[in-house]
């Protein structure tokens, strides 16, 4: 057959295979790394109308989380404190500062801050923030170290895996009541992260909770 | 009629009476080389005229499937006609004929050649493409009618980024490795068996083009001893990995209904029920298609009489499996005593679709008993008629299990009545273009009939046969 396949052909199936494994390895190594949330997602850290740092009013001035966002413990959802909320202490505190200007305004004329939504779950998922926070999942698991961000910034997934790693095994994230909205606060060590969450897990009945209809109603 | 006798060693033997020889494979007394000639020169020689306009209108159909499967994505399921309560329309009906018709292909190659069915080989090749062609158009509708079309690689097991398996205790799973697992060994069986074809198609090819694409497909066969004895013991393996399959892929079909706990559905009978539908359907198919083509392309010695009464015998033995399968379905629907039940089954003969039923019923039971009779089996035009109504009926018999079952449904609050829409119509049109392309593209670049295996069923491979045996200057 040598008068139909030139020489150089005999290296073919050896370059075939070679180029099938490369793209391969490239082609699942792309979707692993881009397709996913936590590429997708994490790091994403909008430009806010205001100027706002949650490091200067957590870490600094000492607030609580419950000062501003004051429906979590008790709505499925977590809400923008209203710019009056904020004029409790600006309308002393920097009180005349440009920064300032917007939230004054917004006070005075009821006119909502276009506020940059960051963290969105999808309109098919169904998730409640206060029977997270009062079983013992701080706000620190699903948002990271808010306390240390001058812009807020998307820490953490969101997606799928990144829900039910929690909810197929919730010892590993719960902890006490008191420390929920301590986002610096650690457990002593991972042995005693378990063994308290496995304890509260009892104490408390928390469910797998790893249904479909969990989330998806 | 006298017979013909000698005397041998004292004994006396006589020639068998007329009716009682069989009728040699290949037809004509043609030889050897007359067949290479033959199924070689069908792609060698310059297109036939029929060929393009065939291709052509194939083509637009085709484009007119991608069309609407295109208009079905960007706007919705909404545009086929599913709605409450029946929501398995064509789309499901279409999915089960198609897949059906690949049953024969299989059958043929597979189970006849376990049987040692020597006949098969005239028509395996031919039957292989037809299940092959026959499936890529089955596995659109599964993938299409899932509504978010982009979502359905969820059906395979990958790990993904929702840490979740798909439902592995579902029918519609088993679907999917049935069928992907069934296309897969098809393709491969009908490949395996190309090669030695390839080879001589590529020994025979003029152009430096055909020598190097037939050169490339057929992996270096020289016909020697050792690539004959792997080729052989290869395709019993295959044949005896496909075996099960011809069983199994259409009794997991069933399974998405029989699984089910709907009156109609929840059946015990329907797997074996379904494959004998299936290699009934197929077998129509391979009539349909072979009965034009051994004119149009001068195989009538290949493709002979004998080979067109032999199946429609395995038609009608199927067709009445399929007959017996509907009388058990409504005798357990009154045997059983289950109102439900009982009530289904009145519904498909006598309810809003009491014409699908009926059509089901002549198309697929009655019709095909005119194949007792030899007179209808020799008549080609009759044949082919025969052979396109069994497909009609198999599409009908998906039709009422899929819809009849569905549109009554337990109160009278889900009741309904479900028209498919000009969309549903024109998807289903357009897979025979895809079928078609296929095929005749298949027609007009590869060998349409097994060479290689048929030389091994003509009379003069025997060698005690007049013109047989490797005799010195024997022409091969």
């Amino acid at each position: 057959m040598s008068d139909i396949f030139p020489k150089w052909t005999n290296r073919l199936p050896a370059l075939v295979l070679a180029g099938v494994a490369v793209m391969g390895t490239a082609g699942v190594a792309g979707a692993w790394y881009y397709f996913t949330p936590k590429y997708t997602r994490v790091g994403y850290q909008p430009i806010q109308p205001v100027n706002f740092s949650h490091n200067i009013h957590v870490d600094q001035v000492g607030l609580d989380c419950r000062y501003c966002h004051n429906g979590v413990e008790k709505s499925w959802y977590s809400n923008i404190p209203s710019s009056t909320l904020c004029m409790n202490c600006h309308s002393q505190v920097l009180k005349d500062d440009p920064r300032l200007a917007l939230v004054a305004e917004s006070a005075t004329t009821g006119k909502p801050i276009p506020w940059v939504q960051v963290h969105k779950v999808p309109d098919y998922v169904y998730f409640n923030h206060s029977v997270h926070v009062n079983r013992g999942i701080s706000c620190v698991h699903c948002h990271g170290q808010i306390n240390q961000m001058d812009e807020v910034r998307h820490a953490q997934p969101l997606s799928m895996t990144f829900c039910l790693e929690c909810h197929r095994d919730p010892a590993q994230k719960i902890r006490g009541l008191e420390h929920v909205f301590d986002l610096n606060w650690q457990a002593p060590s991972p042995t005693a992260q378990i063994d308290e969450g496995q304890r509260l897990v009892e104490e408390w009945n928390v469910q797998k909770l790893d249904n479909c209809s969990t989330c998806h109603r | 009629m006298a017979r013909a006798s000698k005397t041998v060693n004292g004994v006396q033997l006589t020639a068998p009476p007329q009716e009682l020889v069989r009728e040699p494979l290949v037809a004509n007394q043609r030889g050897l080389g007359w067949l290479s000639d033959a199924v070689a020169g069908i792609s060698e020689r310059p297109t036939p005229k029929w060929w393009w306009p065939a291709f052509l209108t194939s083509l637009g159909l085709m484009t007119v499937c991608f069309a609407m499967i295109a208009y079905l994505m960007s706007t919705g399921v909404g545009v086929w006609g599913l709605g409450h309560p029946v929501m398995w329309g064509w789309a499901i009906v279409n999915f089960v004929w198609w897949i059906g018709i690949g049953h024969a292909g299989t059958l043929i190659s597979a189970i006849l050649f376990l049987l040692r069915q020597r006949w098969r080989t005239a028509v395996n090749r031919a039957a292989e493409a037809m299940t092959i062609f026959a499936v890529m158009c089955a596995g659109i509708f599964p993938v299409i009618h899932v509504g978010r079309i982009w979502f359905a690689w969820w059906l395979f097991p990958i790990p993904n980024a929702n840490s979740i398996w798909p439902q592995f205790r579902s029918p519609l799973m088993w679907d999917v490795f049935a069928v992907s697992t069934y296309f897969t060994v098809s393709l491969l069986f009908w490949y395996m068996g190309l090669i030695p074809d390839l080879a001589v198609m590529r020994d025979r090819a003029k152009t430096k083009l055909k020598k190097f694409a037939y050169g490339l497909f057929s992996l270096g066969w020289l016909g020697a001893n050792r690539h004959w004895s792997n080729y052989e013991k290869a395709y019993l393996l295959l044949a005896g990995l496909s075996t099960p399959l011809v069983l199994s892929v259409h009794s997991i079909v069933s399974l998405d209904f029989s699984v089910s706990q709907l009156p109609g559905w929840h059946t015990t009978i329907f797997p074996p029920y379904f494959v004998a539908g299936a290699v009934f359907s197929g077998f129509g198919m391979v009539l349909t298609l072979l009965i034009p083509l051994r004119k149009m392309c001068g195989l009538e010695d290949v493709i002979t009489m004998r080979h067109i009464e032999l199946m429609c015998k395995v038609t009608l033995a199927t067709g009445t499996i399929v007959g017996y399968a509907y009388g058990m379905e409504v005798f357990i629907a009154w045997y059983s005593g289950n109102p439900y039940e009982q009530f289904a089954f009145w519904n498909r003969a006598f309810g809003p679709y009491w014409w699908s039923y009926w059509i089901m019923l002549s198309c697929n039971v009655f019709i095909p008993q005119l194949f007792w009779f030899k007179k209808v089996r020799r008549n080609l035009a009759v044949v082919w008629v025969m052979s396109i109504l069994v497909n009609v009926g198999m599409w009908f018999e998906r039709f009422v299990i899929v819809v009849t079952s569905l549109n009554r449904d337990f109160l009278p609050a889900n009741w309904g009545y479900y028209v498919p829409t000009w969309v549903d119509i024109l998807t289903y049109v357009g897979t025979f273009g895809l079928f078609f392309t296929f095929f005749l593209l298949f027609l007009r670049f590869l060998p349409i009939v097994a060479i290689a295996e048929v030389k091994g069923v003509i009379p003069q491979a025997d060698p005690h046969h007049p013109l047989g045996g490797a005799k010195p200057g024997a022409h091969h």
